[in-house]
């Protein structure tokens, strides 16, 4: 398992070398192997006997890594999202030597998001976040749009205070218990019953997660940076930069390391239903098609922490799979405004209608997309709502609940209005030689599509595997 | 235990210092005295490790990486710096206030709490916990250290060729 991690990074530097500027070309080619092999590798690993069997060569170095279900999913997700990003630059990204700068980035990004997946100290945790934190401050900044350069600058600094919250936990945390190690970690605190420094150490690193994934109320960050970040970069932001950041992190600790207890639960569930509210409000009053999908990304992610936050195993499952739905219909409408962007120049609403003549494929994902953000049967997201909506019901938070079902109306609500603001109603004049988006984003815009529907369509295989991985 | 207080507000007042000051320079030199006092700190607390290494990289590296980089800048005019501190001054004035009041509120609460360490089962070196035991640890630092350089390259480089 190292050997994910070692390979993209021993790559970055065979491509760097000065002596071998002939072969940066392949540089390309190769990414997308790298990707897709990581895929492949990923959708074998369903059966548990594949990794017992198959993934023990892959141990070369001796790193203490360990993958478990959460961890396959990620992986997965990692890859999809980092190669379809890769496909949608290729469209935006003419220069040779931008283009490999920005593939070398990924390439940071995909052995960066492999590490944190793995680890399993919390220290080690806390540097793969760093990388991962890093690489996407250069990728916000990649254009160096003013705009983008003021709210990356923003994001250092809410980042860099998440990450001194961090850190002090962990200090807190090692001076507890004298180890890094989740298992040490987790019997040593369960031992010793609750104690003010745990809780103290719980809270701090938890507040610094919720900065990571811009939950309410430390969102100010995220919508700028979504909407400033070029096109390509911000389907990899949405898709699984900021949510591996926060959310996977979040999940990871609270399961192997804190244990979710019925105060954090509490605390998590206030979070949750506050940035559904507020993301989904906050999207209802937005003139701009990357803002807009910026607030719902905040809405969407108060659901996978609320899943969390009913304490029971179908909620947990609800939430991991709302979060692999997230990732896909994020991703997808991302690369439905890269096309966008990209044909038109715009992302502002006001300018914008009646595309779906001019661009069929582009409109017909978008729905897709849409519908299953605001849980529309029979689409990936509903059913991934349906398990967290019946978790909390389960639990007992009844409000909590309903909250969450008027919240996904109001879902249906802002995106229907986009896609008819831009998408349906009378053709602009100004648009009528408007042609679909090139292949390279039309092709990823079909997948995740295909992603959507089959994941829903199969829901009841799909969900039997999930519980097979996260059992 | 006066000791102990005294460096801890000569702490506070280099910090104040390199936060408040006009100068990019002075800010720089600040931020070594910072780290002299905390290096201090470090070796009263018995972790000489620590603060050789505070010393050598905060104190030492790091303050000479941002004064050669600050000697490449034009510095402001003597008016337009005071324009800038008064306008610092009325955007953030309720800022020591507010470090005051909770600092006199915290000291009058005498929060005491109970923190009796319950001891590790299997007490072991920190220094073995952080170093010897996580292999991963160094591939990670080393790909922090190239990301963030490649990033510094690919980000400023251009911006220095457009400025010739």
């Amino acid at each position: 398992m190292s050997l994910l991690i070692v390979i993209p990074f021993f790559s970055i530097l065979v491509f760097n070398l000065p002596f071998l500027k002939t072969l940066r070309k392949a540089i390309f080619i190769w990414s997308i192997f790298l990707f897709l092999s990581q895929i492949v590798l990923s959708c074998c690993s369903i059966s548990p006997s594949f990794l017992t069997k198959f993934a023990k060569p892959l141990h070369l170095f001796n790193f203490n890594l360990n993958l478990d279900g959460l961890g396959v999913i990620m992986l997965f997700l990692s890859a999809t999202i980092l190669l379809f990003t890769l496909i949608v630059s290729h469209s935006f990204i003419k220069e040779e030597k931008r283009r490999f700068n920005f593939i070398t980035l990924l390439l940071f990004t995909l052995s960066a998001l492999n590490g944190l997946v793995m680890v399993r100290d919390i220290f080690s945790l806390y540097i793969f976040v760093e990388i991962t934190a890093i690489i996407s401050y250069v990728l916000i900044a990649f254009d160096k749009d003013m705009r983008a350069m003021s709210a990356v600058f923003k994001y250092v600094i809410l980042s860099t205070v998440a990450s001194i919250l961090m850190v002090s936990s962990i200090a807190i945390v090692l001076l507890l218990t004298g180890d890094t190690n989740f298992t040490v970690i987790y019997e040593a605190l369960h031992m010793s019953g609750v104690n003010p420094l745990m809780m103290l150490a719980l809270s701090l690193f938890v507040c610094g997660l919720f900065i990571k994934a811009g939950l309410v109320p430390f969102h100010g960050w995220l919508p700028e940076v979504y909407s400033y970040s070029s096109a390509s970069v911000s389907i990899l932001l949405a898709g699984i930069l900021s949510k591996a950041l926060g959310v996977y992190t979040l999940i990871r600790v609270l399961k192997n390391v804190f244990g979710l207890t019925s105060q954090i639960g509490t605390i998590l569930l206030v979070v949750g239903t506050a940035s559904i509210l507020i993301g989904a409000f906050g999207a209802l009053a937005q003139k701009n098609f990357k803002k807009m999908l910026a607030y719902s990304s905040i809405s969407q992610v108060g659901y996978i922490i609320v899943g969390l936050a009913s304490l029971n195993p179908l909620g947990f499952i609800g939430a991991v799979f709302h979060f692999f739905n997230h990732s896909i219909f994020k991703s997808l409408l991302f690369v439905n405004s890269a096309g966008l962007e990209k044909e038109i120049g715009t992302t502002d609403m006001a300018h914008l209608g009646g595309l779906s003549k001019r661009m069929p494929i582009t409109a017909t994902t978008s729905v897709l997309g849409i519908l299953s953000a605001a849980g529309i049967p029979p689409l990936a997201g509903f059913w991934s709502k349906l398990l967290i909506i019946i978790a909390l019901f389960v639990s007992g938070h009844y409000v909590y609940g309903i909250i969450a079902i008027f919240a996904s109306v109001l879902t249906l609500a802002y995106l229907l209005s986009m896609q008819r603001m831009v998408f349906f109603g009378k053709l602009n004049e100004k648009f009528i030689s408007v042609k679909e988006a090139g292949f390279s984003i039309v092709l990823p815009a079909i997948i995740l599509g295909a992603i959507i529907v089959g994941v829903g369509v199969l829901y009841p295989l799909v969900f039997k595997a999930l519980i097979l991985l996260l059992a | 235990m006066i000791l102990n207080i005294f460096i801890l507000i000569l702490l506070v007042i280099a910090a104040l210092w390199m936060v408040m000051t006009r100068s990019l320079l002075r800010s720089a030199i600040g931020l070594a005295l910072v780290s002299l006092v905390l290096t201090i700190i470090m070796f009263r607390l018995s972790s000489p490790l620590a603060a050789v290494f505070e010393l050598s990289v905060c104190a030492g590296l790091i303050p000479v990486l941002f004064i050669s980089t600050i000697s490449l800048t034009y510095p402001l005019s003597k008016q337009e710096m005071m324009e800038h501190f008064k306008a610092r001054l009325r955007r953030f004035w309720y800022l020591p206030v507010l470090v005051v009041i909770v600092g006199v509120i915290l000291s009058l609460l005498k929060i005491k709490p109970d923190i009796t360490l319950p001891l590790p089962e299997s007490a072991k070196d920190v220094r073995d916990v952080l170093w010897n035991l996580r292999p991963i640890y160094l591939i990670g630092q080393i790909i922090v250290l190239l990301a963030g350089a490649f990033g510094v390259v690919i980000l400023f480089k251009d911006s220095k060729k457009d400025e010739h």
